[in-house]
């Protein structure tokens, strides 16, 4: 091998990349609780993850029955309703669908299908979990403390997050600031390994180019979480010196309870420039990954090779660029210079052509392919769907003038719900219906399955297509109890309950998709090494679920994409990518 | 906000320059066959140790930046008075450079293999180490005891903030120099210590340049530059 050590930024051959020692566990307590193998890390990510998505989902419940039917429900007050919001929002966007996506199905994944055996920093990797799980226990503490949780709002924006007023002002916003500290230092150790990983831990002959869409993804979206969470890192920061220590970052002199405070001359403003600049970001570190898995599910289950591959890793790569500038977009009522707002509607307006490159592809591949409409692609189509629909609508939020009535509004909430909840969950639930016999070994239930999902995605469009109306008659958001108000016609209410019935009908069909996912683990059929006749190298592995250090005696040798279905001339719809030339077509 | 846009610009021209050395326009539907054929395919010349190190210290750069960004906006505002820096921050920035030159020659003694050498420069480099963060908390005390406490001026809080948070990070390089300084007593050659050598070298580098940087800004020397940010932001 070449000198390592002290070299510049010259490439080894791939056939040279050597192979990894891998770190064996002792103890019981070493495999299955402080696992170092990224497989058992990812099913801890992914449980802690849903488990406290599950709270999540009941906080939506809590919300929705007090805006469908207001005064019925005495115990939601407007202090609850509002650390409900928060506490939904923050960890939906962050405990969930980041740590989900890249602590859930990265370190399952990227190892598998790049064909290495275990992420490069096994022990960097699991700390990264046990952080995180303390993260997740401060922000539940956080429920349990006097005054309750936050209820800044998911944004948090100072002064109103640190003043009396607003619920959780004494201990919840202090343990929601310093839990977003502990997540992002124990996001930065995972996400360290994830990129190094596809760095330099690629099977031989698994170029670039040849990586499944699923790494690139998640791969592009860790750069990103990488380099967008310093923002919240610095904003949590400065708020918390402002809070605890009485400095004035982000606060103005203002007056609370007739008492003049001691702050002054604070700028709430930049307070909202380093969070979007944070969560502008964080939109595309959910979609990325949902983007790349998405792209493999309607491949794999429509048997047809993905349509402009390198418009696809091209398409990823700029949008993650663009991401970055495009934060203010979020400001528009902030009070800034219009022509400044004219920029940042001009580059979110661009990351629509990506985007747009990115759905057509995946209506091309799906164009004459032999579609299995099996769970997975029931997903994946209903992402399609939904994503175009909240790409749609944020069209509308992104030009100045269009947004700034709607702003405040129900709009909003449906176009973000669309985009970012529902779209990337729907593929999420698409991913664990398709990897999970990789996993475990056995067969989500089929028919249980699709329950799940025509009622989720019919129940999502009736819980989010009304929103969008009562955005445009200005209903506001955030309001706990809308009262009688003369721009607001009588059928709010009852589109408000109806919105109501069907956020809890969907909910209860989370719970089967629950039932579905903890039964099969033992009453599913048994599934085999490659159910769905995949291409990608999870697939080949020669144990299902695979053991560890993932192939066995040798490394796999990659001999072509990952999209090779329906070949002509091959003997089968799809040559694995492991497989040499001459094999195929013999 | 441009000092962040203008630093990732930069990170994102590495990224970009080494994106066009990984053949992106290839056609890999069309690229069957045994590696080795196609180039510019395979890992970097480099431990991952390493690439994980300047990952990082992207990432800490991004932190760095975003710092700088708030403190220019906040700048702008009618209550600033920058804060007179205590002199004995001139001393500091010697201690840290010091230290910076005194791992850089420990990294050559690696090379010519000269055990002793990498042991005593490591003792030296940590001395400074240790200097430079004794120094920077003589000038909190400094401060405080003249009265320039936390909260009495925004000039102020961002000094604690910032001096605060890249000391935090110089400890933590200080607990991997413990590290590897152990590593050279226990060690009978230096070929073993020659990565994690090179990498706290990396990092002490970019602490002290990063340092630089802030005491500049502290100083207020990049008073007219931070005017010139907040006009492109408004």
């Amino acid at each position: 091998m070449v000198d390592a050590t002290h070299g510049g930024m010259g490439t080894i051959p791939a056939a040279e990349v050597p192979d990894v020692e891998l770190y064996h566990p002792h103890s019981w307590i070493e495999k299955y609780v402080f696992s170092q193998d990224a497989k058992y890390i990812a099913i801890q990510y992914s449980i802690t993850a849903l488990a406290i998505g599950l709270v999540a989902l009941v906080l939506s419940w809590l919300i929705r029955l007090q805006l469908g039917f207001p005064g019925v429900f005495t115990f939601i007050d407007a202090d609850h309703y509002y650390q409900f919001i928060t506490m939904h929002g923050m960890i939906m966007v962050i405990y969930l669908l980041t740590a989900l996506f890249l602590g859930g199905f990265g370190n399952y994944l990227i190892p598998l299908m790049i064909g290495a055996r275990d992420m490069v920093f096994p022990f960097v990797n699991m700390l990264s979990y046990w952080v995180y799980l303390l993260a997740v226990l401060v922000l539940a503490a956080s429920f349990f403390m006097p005054g309750g949780p936050t209820g800044a709002g998911w944004t948090l924006y100072p002064p109103q997050a640190i003043l009396s007023g607003t619920p959780g002002q004494q201990w919840g916003i202090i343990l929601m600031l310093i839990s977003l500290i502990i997540f992002i230092i124990g996001f930065t150790m995972g996400g360290l390994n994830y990129v190094v990983t596809v760095l330099q831990a690629r099977a031989r002959g698994m170029t670039l180019m040849r990586m499944p869409l699923t790494v690139w993804g998640i791969f592009t979206a860790t750069i990103l979480a990488l380099l967008a969470f310093p923002a919240l890192l610095v904003a949590n920061i400065m708020m918390l010196f402002d809070k605890l220590l009485g400095t004035s970052f982000f606060m103005p002199a203002i007056v609370e309870l007739g008492q003049q405070m001691s702050y002054r001359g604070g700028s709430p403003i930049l307070f909202q420039h380093l969070f979007w600049f944070f969560g502008h970001p964080e939109v595309y570190i959910v979609a990325l990954p949902a983007f790349g898995i998405v792209s493999d599910l309607i491949a794999t289950h429509a048997r047809r090779n993905i349509f402009g591959y390198r418009m696809m890793v091209w398409a990823i790569v700029a949008i993650a660029a663009l991401s970055f500038v495009v934060w203010a977009h979020h400001m528009y009522v902030s009070g800034m210079n219009p022509n400044f707002g004219f920029f940042f509607a001009t580059t979110t307006l661009i990351i629509a052509i990506p985007t747009a490159i990115k759905v057509y592809n995946w209506i091309l591949t799906l164009w004459r392919g032999n579609i299995h409409l099996n769970v997975p692609m029931l997903f994946a189509l209903g992402f399609i769907v939904t994503f175009v629909n909240g790409g749609l609508s944020g069209l509308f939020l992104g030009n100045v003038v269009v947004d700034v009535p709607l702003s405040d509004t129900m709009f909003v909430v449906a176009h973000f719900h669309m985009v970012m909840g529902v779209a990337p969950i729907m593929v999420i639930f698409g991913a664990i219906y398709h990897w999970y016999p990789k996993i475990t070994g056995r067969m989500m239930d089929e028919g249980l399955g699709k329950f799940h999902f025509w009622v989720t995605f019919l129940g999502a469009y009736l819980i989010y297509f009304p929103m969008h109306y009562l955005g445009l008659l200005g209903v506001p958001r955030r309001y706990h109890d809308l009262g009688t108000t003369d721009f607001i016609p009588p059928n709010v209410a009852t589109l408000n309950e109806f919105i109501t019935v069907m956020a809890l009908i969907v909910g209860f069909a989370q719970m089967v998709f629950l039932y579905n996912l903890f039964t099969s683990v033992w009453k599913g059929k048994l599934a085999g090494g490659n159910p769905w006749r995949a291409t990608t190298l999870e697939w080949q592995t020669p144990q299902t679920p695979p053991a560890h250090g993932n192939f066995g005696k040798d490394l796999p040798v990659v001999y072509r994409w990952a999209y090779d279905y329906s070949v002509p001339g091959a003997k089968e719809d799809f040559i694995p990518q492991n497989q040499p030339p001459s094999a195929a077509t013999a | 906000m441009p000092v962040t846009i203008f630093f990732l610009t930069f990170l994102a021209v590495i990224a970009g320059w080494w994106l066009l050395q990984q053949r992106l326009h290839a056609k890999p539907w069309l690229e069957e066959g045994v590696i080795g054929e196609f180039d510019g395919t395979g890992a970097m010349d480099m431990p991952a140790a390493k690439i994980g190190l300047g990952l990082f210290l992207a990432v800490v750069g991004t932190l760095f930046a975003l710092l700088i960004s708030a403190y220019f906006m906040r700048m702008g505002y009618a209550d600033w008075q920058n804060i007179r820096v205590p002199q004995i921050l001139w001393l500091n920035t010697g201690a840290l450079a010091a230290s910076s030159i005194a791992l850089q020659t420990a990294q050559s003694a690696v090379y010519r293999r000269h055990i002793d050498g990498v042991r005593s420069r490591l003792i030296v480099a940590g001395a400074f180490g240790v200097l430079f963060l004794a120094g920077q908390f003589w000038a909190w005390h400094e401060l405080t005891d003249s009265g320039f406490l936390l909260a009495s001026n925004p000039s102020n809080s961002f000094f604690y903030l910032i001096t605060g948070l890249h000391g935090l990070h110089v400890i933590g390089g200080m607990a991997a120099l413990g590290w590897v300084t152990d590593r050279a007593w226990r060690s009978q050659t230096a070929e073993p210590l020659r990565l994690p050598v090179e990498m706290c070298t990396l990092y002490w580098h970019f602490l002290l340049f990063v340092w630089i940087v802030l005491f500049s800004l502290l100083t207020g020397w990049a008073d007219e530059f931070g005017a010139i940010c907040r006009q492109l932001l408004t």
